[in-house]
């Protein structure tokens, strides 16, 4: 079965260009002004949003995603609200999937939270961290709801391992462009385009560069070579930041704007 | 039954294995190799036995408790004497063990994570000795705590980094100290200080204090003739406990008897009893029981003893408890403390607040086993360092 995320990288590789993927926790910076925040973004023309399943204990994410993800469970963010801001963004006709730590799926049920993805229009997950060896059930569960299992990889992820990853990967790879925490960084480093040329190896699923990326120019160096650019911090600061909510809407609105350019002139 | 509890991936049962970011895979697995190859190689066991004969005091003497045992039922009371070793706590055990494994693995730097500053201590300690870059991660609510290891660890040479995410306490150093093993993991070896955390560390730290158990069984068995009825311990992440409990597993007959903090009591709400008051899940990157919340959320921990004061539990502790093999009872801080006042005035040791936590149990549990039951307690640390919060309790002007 082909999911709405499938449709989109297919679209985009006919258009010889990368995908422009957002990420925004659900809940944040409220739950109503995260609908507005999605409906924004894909307004502005990205392909694909993540919506993040804030988390108490996030050690993939730097200092900007853990404030936001402390305001979110603060307001009371709880699986519900996930499926709700999933729906609204595949609503919008843009690809939507799940970014989430592996224990609130857990405690949801294996189950349950895959089948409740696909009820909501979502794509697939992505796990940052569950590892294969721990993917049984989880890989059963995708299947059965016909969802894709995104897997992260890094840098320093072995070819052997990187084999073994990708063979159980859907939708597209996740490939974290440094050896670090989720934040904007001035350099995206080498290291991604050096790891998309490993991964490109092992399988034919497109593969998408996160963690750094926050400018036209960075996404336009990055979709050279990867068939998507996932943009997450960059926009959060802008709505920390921002004085009013409106504020922060024209501001993520902008900045994706200037990034679906980037991603359209990198080849 | 065998006291080899786990599979090659580092599961007890449905606990434990890893649940971390892929980038940290490589190092867990050249960690997982360098264990490995030290448990059988000669000269790294030499060298390891040597720094515990010359440098840590070990091994450690047992103590017969008399005057406190006739406030537990008249139970003969014996104590693992691990708050004689360096440093003051059986943390140096674990600690001088990763060092060595740190220095064959070719890195120059260490991370550490500490609630009470007893594993932030042992660890600078340990890096000093070896000439290693130590950075040691602490919750800003512990530093106050605990300001005088915080100072401890600075003159030892380590940098002290005061964590202000989530709860500020031993849980957020964690989560810090992961994000920056994620980011140095080619150069910085992460000296984890519990039995928790992703394969290899709860079968590798439990290995490096073995030697408590594997010591006073043979202790006991030449003073006593015979083995203890019941041998006890605090539990917060659960290295003291899985320290004397190993060698005991595959004793039918001994009662492997885990305290957990209770706070202010598990019907509160307010407590570190994992085991006796959680549920499973994941965090830090093993299965085991946590406090969580519905949504899966991990859940503040309390307790009176920051080095208890966890939302998290090793997974071989879980599995004990699951398989019947230990149990787990929860001592709230009123207990503890009170335990902690008698135990000082009736055997002129003042204990750790955590050690504490198994000294109440033992008065119940002797209570319950009668004068002809022998306890082995691990007395796992001193108290000097909980005297500022031993005298606010009790009301003592400082």
């Amino acid at each position: 079965m082909s999911t709405a995320l499938d449709v989109v990288f297919e679209k985009t590789r006919a258009e010889n260009r990368a995908a422009l993927i957002a990420y925004i926790p659900a809940g944040f910076p409220s739950k109503s002004g995260c609908e507005k925040a999605i409906k924004a973004l894909a307004d502005a023309g990205v392909d694909a949003i993540e919506i993040g399943y804030p988390y108490s204990d996030p050690i993939m994410d730097g200092p900007t995603i853990q404030e936001a993800a402390e305001i979110s469970i603060k307001g009371g963010t709880n699986a519900a609200d996930v499926f709700s801001a999933l729906k609204v963004a595949s609503a919008t006709g843009v690809a939507a999937v799940v970014m989430t730590y592996w224990n609130p799926i857990e405690k949801y049920g294996v189950k349950e939270f895959a089948q409740s993805i696909a009820d909501n229009g979502g794509s697939g997950v992505i796990t940052p961290d569950l590892t294969i060896e721990e993917s049984g059930r989880w890989l059963e569960a995708v299947g059965n709801s016909g969802i894709n299992p995104i897997y992260v990889v890094a840098p320093s992820t072995s070819d052997a391992r990187l084999t073994q990853v990708t063979s159980k990967t859907g939708g597209f790879v996740y490939a974290a462009s440094v050896m670090g925490v989720t934040g904007a960084r001035t350099n995206v480093s080498v290291d991604a385009s050096a790891l998309v040329a490993r991964v490109k190896k092992t399988t034919a699923l497109p593969v998408s560069v996160g963690l750094g990326v926050s400018t036209r120019e960075q996404a336009k160096q990055v979709a050279a070579y990867a068939d998507g650019v996932i943009v997450g911090s960059a926009f959060i600061k802008l709505l920390l930041n921002a004085k009013s909510e409106q504020e922060g809407l024209d501001l993520i609105s902008a900045l994706a704007k200037e990034l679906a350019l980037g991603v359209r002139e990198g080849r | 039954m065998t006291n080899q509890l786990s599979d090659v991936l580092g599961h007890f049962g449905q606990y434990g294995g890893r649940f971390v970011p892929e980038a940290l895979i490589g190092a867990l697995d050249e960690l997982e190799a360098a264990h490995n190859a030290a448990k059988t190689d000669p000269v790294f066991q030499a060298e390891l036995a040597e720094l515990h004969r010359t440098y840590t005091g070990r091994p450690s003497i047992i103590t017969e408790a008399k005057r406190f045992s006739e406030h537990a039922g008249g139970a003969r009371i014996l104590l693992k004497r691990e708050d004689l070793n360096h440093t003051g706590s059986h943390k140096i055990n674990n600690v001088l063990g990763q060092a060595l494994l740190t220095k064959k693995m070719g890195k120059k730097r260490i991370i550490a994570e500490t609630g009470a500053g007893q594993h932030g201590v042992a660890a600078a300690t340990a890096a000093a000795l070896m000439g290693l870059e130590c950075v040691v991660y602490m919750g800003e609510e512990d530093t106050r705590r605990q300001a005088l290891n915080v100072a401890r660890m600075k003159l030892l040479g380590a940098e002290v980094f005061p964590v202000t995410s989530g709860s500020r306490t031993l849980k957020d150093a964690i989560n810090e100290a992961m994000r920056d093993w994620v980011t140095n993991v080619a150069t910085t070896h992460y000296m984890l200080g519990t039995v928790a955390g992703p394969h290899p560390f709860p079968t590798m730290v439990r290995d490096f204090h073995k030697i408590i158990g594997e010591e006073s069984r043979e202790q006991v068995l030449a003073l006593t003739g015979r083995l203890p009825d019941a041998v006890l311990a605090c539990v917060g992440g659960g290295s003291n406990a899985i320290g004397i409990f190993h060698a005991f597993i595959p004793d039918a007959g001994v009662r492997l008897i885990g305290l957990e903090a209770g706070g202010d009591g598990i019907e509160t709400g307010r407590h570190a009893a994992t085991i006796s008051g959680g549920s499973e899940g994941v965090l830090h990157g093993t299965r085991s029981y946590v406090l969580q919340d519905e949504n899966g959320q991990t859940v503040e921990s309390h307790s009176i003893s920051a080095g208890l004061d966890y939302p998290g539990v090793g997974p071989e502790h879980a599995y004990l408890h699951d398989i019947g093999r230990a149990e787990y009872r929860a001592v709230n801080d009123d207990a503890a403390m009170a335990a902690f006042s008698l135990f000082s005035r009736t055997e002129g040791i003042i204990p750790a607040i955590e050690t504490a936590h198994a000294l109440a149990g033992a008065l119940v549990i002797g209570n319950e086993l009668g004068p002809d039951a022998t306890l082995l307690i691990n007395l796992s640390g001193r108290g000097d360092k909980d005297v500022q919060t031993a005298a606010d309790y009790f009301g003592i002007p400082l």
